[in-house]
């Protein structure tokens, strides 16, 4: 079981902040096309990825990072803190 | 070291009274206040930031713990806002003391980069024309690559 969250636009372009998957896929990518694949309003989301970042388990990740034993993946586009 | 991210206001005299009372040894305090600005042009109405609770407070306090390893440091202050702020609201600021001013400027300014890029906030503008998540910016990215 995994939750995975989204934030900022990516949150609005596919329309809720968090979902559950039960069994998750062995990488970031492989989560990804997974959810590509589902409906346009993921598509939309994920159609750039170069506009993406993402974070296993709370820390700054990559998207061929695995997802063996992670609890938590989000996807948010670049920060702007400050 | 404190890290605060919260939805509150802060008072910017305060917590800068506040951080240098609690010095001891220490020459020199540098802080850096950010502000809400209106946009040229269009009137700004709200900001709205977003935020990643769970992550950002450990994100905030890797960066903190990162400029207290390569400075020489006596303290460090982070506070970061999220929620509704309007045009002239204080976003965050950030506060180090140091024995000499070297070490204050030069980590004030490695913690201003980091967040900017590495916290995880975004920022929506609302004005009269609709609105608009504020893009990161290429400079804030090459920023890091000088430290």
């Amino acid at each position: 079981m995994m939750d995975v969250l989204y934030f900022a636009w990516v949150r609005e372009r596919i329309g809720l902040p968090k979902e559950r998957i039960d069994t998750p896929p062995a990488t970031v990518m492989d989560l990804v096309n997974e959810l590509r694949a589902r409906e346009e309003r993921y598509e939309a989301a994920f159609a750039d990825l170069g506009a993406l970042r993402v974070a296993v388990d709370q820390e700054l990740s990559d998207f061929d990072a695995p997802l063996a034993g992670a609890r938590e993946v989000a996807f948010f586009p670049p920060m702007t803190g400050g | 070291m404190d890290v605060r991210v919260q939805e509150a206001a802060f008072d910017l005299g305060s917590e800068a009274n506040a951080f240098v009372a609690k010095q001891s040894g220490m020459g020199a305090v540098v802080t850096f206040t950010g502000i809400v600005r209106d946009l040229d042009g269009a009137r700004l109405s709200t900001m709205e930031i977003e935020h990643y609770p769970g992550m950002t407070q450990k994100a905030l306090d890797t960066i903190a713990n990162e400029a207290a390893s390569r400075w020489n440091l006596g303290d460090i202050l982070i506070i970061h806002r999220y929620g509704m702020l309007h045009p002239d609201d204080l976003i965050m600021m950030v506060a180090t003391a140091a024995r000499h001013r070297a070490d204050a400027f030069q980590a004030a300014e490695f913690l201003m980069d980091f967040l900017k890029s590495r916290a995880p906030f975004w920022k929506k503008e609302v004005t009269e024309a609709g609105t608009d998540w504020v893009a990161a910016r290429d400079e804030d990215e090459d920023a890091l690559s000088r430290w």
